[in-house]
């Protein structure tokens, strides 16, 4: 399943799913599928590359290295309150795609 | 003592397996507990204080679980009734319950847990220093309090507790947390806390923490221990898998969770195999805190209309930001000339769907799509005005040129008036904690017989 060349991560990985944790968080699930697809991410993944890709302060990310299920997991405030004048996408599911598309180096 | 709890689905509305409802009821639970709460949806439902889900949907479905309370004999509970919890969506789901135990002639003794906060109270609660702001909240005064159109406090196991302590067939709940009428009864017989709870989250979006997440019914043993869960639909199984990773779903932290009175730590569970379908968890912790609810408030920032049109010529769509661009800062000169309000009076924007409307400022991919949607959203103080905003700009969305000496483009609208109202905007204003010396002193609980008898 881990694929060594520069492949995109949905090619890496089962899904990645995002999702509103209460309107005002967004929680974005990779599940890995397997024991070296999750440690490849664990590992080439940074929190500094995730707050890249979603403009958010270093600081507010949570992050989360789940083993037991082979599971990569980000929370983040939300880039605009749910529902909001400015906000784009009232479930936060779409976010999910700029980690489905990033390259891992 | 050991506590059976049926949970027909995630929420009411949504739809289940009937046959795995029938082999619930016949498994004998000792109470059947659905929500009908989400925010997912956004601020709409709690800012206009209504449902989401259509009325028929609710009331087929209400109908099947109160058939099944009747066979079972034990009550039938709902958290967050109508979507928001409102005052007003506990009394729509009273009057489907009435309408209901008429035709199926039930006569049933129905408690009401009421949610609302009046906003006074909270704007005090507020000056006196008993509400804080969890991570992420928006900035709130009293004044802003003041504004707000709903808000509803979050009720948790005490209070639906109190509600069955009334000896009701049927609890019809304001807003309560995800799992709080889940894990009201098995923490009121003495069941494991931190089972209690842990085991209402997993069950709290039905077969969500199944392999079939579609066919809704779930079944949750509760004892002295834990918990163990099984699928109530043939074709579904928990796997240790399944169960753990529902922690992660809508939580921001997958192995902490707050709720009234105390928070769950899941960090010590186990999730062990009983069988093929079902799943035995054990170790997770209850840790009693301070006694606090959590706020939700929702209030008015403006009205909105909106116009869609469609670029489809090549070198429009080509120069699609370029001309939007340039529309705009031509519309606030006639906006202001004619109607005499400055860009801060009213907000215009526009959304490119096919260039970036999903993902705004976050996009990172380029490329030149077939056509491009221009979404106009006009948010003003009021409805006539944002209208006549809509108005105002129509035939410039129509026919704007990118330059001077070409002919008028004309572009693609896909409906008349080009136009459409939406109304009230409503934006969450609040994510903050309630302390409470008493659980119930921010909630009512009333009782009254409904049905059949009432009518003759």
């Amino acid at each position: 399943m881990p694929n060594s060349s520069k492949s995109s991560l949905s090619e890496k990985v089962l899904k990645v799913r995002s999702k509103n944790a209460g309107p005002f968080w967004v929680t974005i699930d990779i599940f890995c599928g397997s024991k070296p697809a999750f440690e490849e991410v664990s590992a080439k993944l940074s929190t500094e590359r995730v707050a890249a890709l979603y403009k958010a302060p270093l600081q507010t990310i949570k992050r989360f290295d789940i083993a037991d299920l082979n599971v990569v997991k980000f929370s983040l405030p939300r880039p605009v309150v749910q529902g909001s004048r400015e906000d784009r996408d009232m479930h936060g599911a779409g976010l999910a795609v700029l980690l489905e598309e990033a390259v891992l180096d | 003592m050991p506590t059976r709890v049926l949970v027909p689905s995630g929420v009411l509305g949504l739809g289940f397996d009937r046959a795995a409802l029938a082999r619930g009821v016949a498994a004998r639970p000792d109470i059947i507990a659905i929500d009908g709460g989400s925010t997912d949806s956004g601020p709409f439902s709690l800012g206009e204080g209504v449902s989401k889900y259509s009325r028929a949907a609710t009331k087929s479905e209400w109908r099947q679980l109160m058939k099944a309370r009747a066979e079972a004999g034990v009550p039938l509970v709902l958290g967050t009734a109508g979507t928001c919890g409102s005052d007003a969506t506990v009394d729509w789901m009273v009057a489907i319950t009435r309408e209901l135990a008429k035709e199926l002639g039930q006569t049933v003794k129905v408690a009401k847990l009421y949610s609302s906060q009046p906003r006074e109270a909270i704007a005090t609660a507020l000056r006196d220093g008993r509400i804080t702001p969890l991570e992420a909240a928006p900035e709130v005064s009293p004044a802003v309090v003041l504004e707000m159109t709903n808000i509803v406090a979050l009720a948790g196991a005490e209070q639906v507790q109190a509600a069955l302590a009334t000896g009701a067939d049927i609890v019809i709940c304001g807003r309560t947390t995800d799992t709080a009428t889940i894990a009201a009864l098995p923490l009121a017989r003495g069941d494991h806390a931190g089972g209690a709870w842990h085991g209402a989250k997993i069950a709290e979006c039905g077969a969500l923490c199944s392999t079939n997440p579609t066919s809704g019914v779930i079944l949750v043993d509760f004892d002295e221990t834990g918990f163990t869960v099984e699928p109530l639909a043939a074709s579904a199984r928990c796997t240790p898998h399944s169960v753990s990773a529902h922690m992660l779903y809508e939580n921001t932290d997958p192995f902490v969770l707050y709720e009234p009175g105390g928070r769950l730590d899941v960090r010590g569970a186990a999730y062990r195999a009983l069988d093929e379908r079902r799943v035995r968890v054990e170790g997770s912790q209850w840790i009693p805190g301070p006694y606090t609810v959590k706020l939700e408030g929702a209030r008015i920032a403006g009205y909105q209309t909106t116009i869609l049109a469609i670029l489809r010529n090549g070198h429009y769509v080509a120069h699609a930001r370029e001309w939007v661009a340039k529309l705009s800062t031509y519309l606030e000169g006639e906006i202001a000339s004619r109607m005499e309000l400055k860009p801060g009076d009213y907000h215009l924007d526009f959304r490119l769907i096919g260039l970036d409307s999903a993902l705004g400022v976050l996009e990172n991919r380029q490329g030149l799509p077939a056509e491009v949607g221009v979404l106009g959203i006009v948010t003003a103080e009021t409805q006539e005005s944002a209208a006549e905003i809509g108005k105002l700009i129509n035939p410039f969305v129509l026919h704007y040129p990118l330059t001077e000496d070409e002919e008028l483009p004309t572009f693609s609208f896909p409906y008349s008036p080009a136009t459409t109202d939406r109304g009230a905007l409503y934006e969450f204003a609040l994510n903050h904690v309630l302390a409470l010396d008493d659980p119930m002193a921010a909630f009512r609980l009333e009782v009254e017989e409904i049905g059949h008898a009432e009518l003759v």
